[in-house]
């Protein structure tokens, strides 16, 4: 009886140690004294943020990477969060074809796209530069966005927006004071996944950041293959924090807007 | 557009509405039936007329058509004589009580009610009293700062009805705005719409399925069927003289024989129905000989031989079997059959004075020809 209830729980602990275990592990060496990367390490110490944070080799890129995610949020929520209001005024078979082509860079796969990217900017000059990273990142997190927007969308009664107009609000008083608020918790989320995409991906930049659009994540790879030391550590620590607030984030827009969701639809009830 | 105060008692303060032969298709390159098929209404200024049918009987695509949310595949729709067929609905300035109510979630009571006058430009300190004034209207005052989610479905009910009166519209539509409530809160929320109807003096227009709560409220009903009006008329003109099947079947209960007609007398028809001589009201005038149906109200048939039934009357007969009895409480109901099969259902108002009757005992029933219809 005992053994019944307590196996289940140990399988599950035991998959959550396996996914957490790396995380963990680049944690604890972050905080290592050791000049090389090693595990357990014999002391702790906060060296290797001094030495991120003191080293203009890991800061430039690390300002790439902010300022390109930075303009991919801007022109991802607003081509996505439009894209995903004119798909839902598309008859239902054009909906389909559409939201297909949009969500084609999440299922075509990141080696092909980068490839194809690569040599559609290459022709134009655009390799190696931030506007190619910024680009490039914007079609990559895009869908992401209309994924988002989609879903606050769907769940937005149409009644709404037809009450608004009787009410004698205009189409465009009706989306900025009615539409716009409701989809706002999916077009924050749309964001911050957009965020997140541009600032951790690391394929097309090994493509086309050439040398003068160096990335955070372009830098790390780099740092692994030719000088491996507790830095990158660090850095992946200092990632993961930022991500995982950003994720945390989303989550609790969400949480909000489901709530709000539930409240406006108990009153069908 | 914005007046000061309810009771400016000028007349005509409700549109008059005519639709004329308006059609909407949905579908049209297949031959399917036409969602909304040549209705024409005269709606009344000031009249309370609901529109009442089964679902898929083109009532709601009517009145989203009136709204400006459909636009008609023919006809005309003309408020106060004006057609308003290529107007955008944000410039009808007509109210609406939407299925659900359609409260922003986003935005207070107080900001809910006061989004239409904010539209029209009305300043602030104007907007708060109307918005006041229209709150204490549907009994909801000291309401404004909560959210739409901290309400009942009644009270949110009230706060769409003000957020639709507040602009003073001379015309609201109302899409089954009592639908999703329970019975009792339906009922006293009927009450409250005709008092409602009555202070403001404007047209309503009201869309449902429940015949109960259309008998209860309209001054006038249409019944639509497969797209089509029925009848239009009085709750009396319905439930007394309806002028076909589908609206006898439809509102209340309706007996029906079959008969075929031997003569007209002035505008009463004498048919034959199982070997008994039974004359009906008719407008029209059947050819004798011809096939027909006559229909007549379970409550107002009575067994020949109870004591109370009015001579003065002329009445029709029939012999009949008992084939089923229920005692309801307030009434009872039979089952019965005619000689030729036909099952009639006769309700008698229970009293201990009054025998009971037992299964396959064999009676008279008598009627009055006034209660005697041929659809």
């Amino acid at each position: 009886m005992i053994l019944a209830r307590i196996l289940p729980a140990g399988v599950v602990g035991l998959i959550l140690f396996f996914l957490a275990f790396p995380i963990v592990v680049v944690a604890i060496v972050s905080f290592s004294s050791a000049t090389y990367l090693t595990f357990p390490p014999p002391a702790f110490g906060l060296r290797w943020y001094e030495a991120y944070f003191s080293n203009p080799d890991w800061l430039k890129p690390t300002w790439v990477s902010i300022w390109v995610a930075c303009a991919v949020v801007v022109l991802a929520t607003f081509l996505g969060t439009l894209a995903a209001l004119g798909i839902a005024r598309l008859p239902k078979a054009m909906r389909v074809v559409a939201a297909g082509l949009i969500l084609s860079p999440l299922i075509v796969p990141g080696i092909v796209v980068a490839i194809g990217i690569y040599y559609a900017y290459s022709r134009y000059g655009l390799v190696g530069t931030p506007i190619a990273m910024v680009l490039a990142h914007t079609c990559l997190a895009v869908p992401f966005v209309v994924t988002s927007v989609t879903a606050s969308l769907s769940g937005i009664d149409p009644r709404l927006e037809q009450a608004a107009l009787s009410l004698g609000a205009t189409p465009g008083a009706t989306f900025f004071q009615v539409t716009l608020p409701l989809i706002q918790p999916g077009v924050l989320v749309g964001a911050l996944f957009a965020f997140i995409t541009s600032f951790d991906e690391l394929i097309v930049a090994l493509f086309i950041s050439g040398t003068g659009a160096v990335t955070l994540p372009r830098r790390m790879w780099d740092d692994l293959r030719f000088q491996i030391d507790p830095t990158i550590a660090a850095v992946s620590t200092l990632t993961i924090v930022l991500t995982a607030a950003l994720m945390g984030a989303a989550h609790l827009l969400r949480k909000r807007a489901e709530r709000n969701r539930m409240a406006t639809s108990s009153a069908a009830a | 557009m914005i007046s000061a105060g309810t009771n400016g008692a000028d007349i005509g303060r409700g549109a008059s509405v005519t639709l004329s032969d308006l059609e909407k298709t949905y579908d049209r390159a297949s031959a399917a039936p036409k969602d909304v098929d040549r209705v024409s209404l005269d709606i009344r200024s000031g009249e309370f007329l609901t529109m009442l049918g089964p679902s898929g009987s083109g009532k709601t695509t009517t009145l989203m058509m009136i709204a400006g949310f459909e636009t008609p595949t023919a006809g005309d729709i003309a408020i106060d004589g004006k057609s308003v067929v290529a107007m955008p609905p944000y410039r009808r300035n007509i109210g609406m009580v939407f299925q659900n109510y359609a409260l922003f979630p986003h935005l207070t009571v107080e900001e809910n009610v006061g989004f239409p006058l904010k539209q029209r430009g009305v300043p602030k300190p104007e907007r708060a009293r109307l918005v006041a004034e229209a709150l204490e209207l549907v009994h909801l005052p000291g309401y404004g700062a909560r959210y739409p989610r901290q309400l009942s479905g009644g009270q949110q009910q009230r706060v769409a009805v003000a957020r639709a009166v507040v602009f003073k519209p001379r015309l609201l539509l109302m899409d089954e705005p009592l639908g999703a409530l329970d019975k009792q809160l339906r009922e006293n929320l009927q009450l409250e719409m005709r008092r409602l109807h009555a202070d403001l003096g404007i047209t309503f227009i009201y869309v449902t399925h429940d015949q109960e709560e259309a008998l209860t409220m309209s001054d006038r009903i249409a019944v639509m069927n497969d797209g089509k009006v029925a009848q239009v008329g009085t709750p009396e003109d319905l439930y007394d003289r309806p002028e076909n099947r589908f609206v006898a079947g439809f509102i209340g209960e309706s007996n029906f024989l079959p008969a075929v007609v031997r003569g007209v007398e002035n505008d009463v028809v004498i048919a034959e129905c199982d070997g008994a001589v039974i004359r009906a009201l008719c407008p029209g005038r059947p050819a004798s000989g011809e096939k027909v149906t006559l229909t007549t109200r379970p409550e107002r048939l009575r067994f020949a031989d109870s004591a109370w039934i009015g001579e003065q009357m002329p009445q029709n007969c029939l012999s009949v079997t008992v084939t089923e009895a229920v005692f309801a409480g307030e009434r009872c109901r039979y089952m019965l059959q005619a000689g030729d099969g036909t099952s009639i259902v006769l309700k008698e108002p229970s009293s201990a004075a009054i025998r009971r009757r037992a299964v396959g005992e064999r009676a008279e029933i008598a009627w009055s020809v006034a209660d005697t219809i041929l659809v």
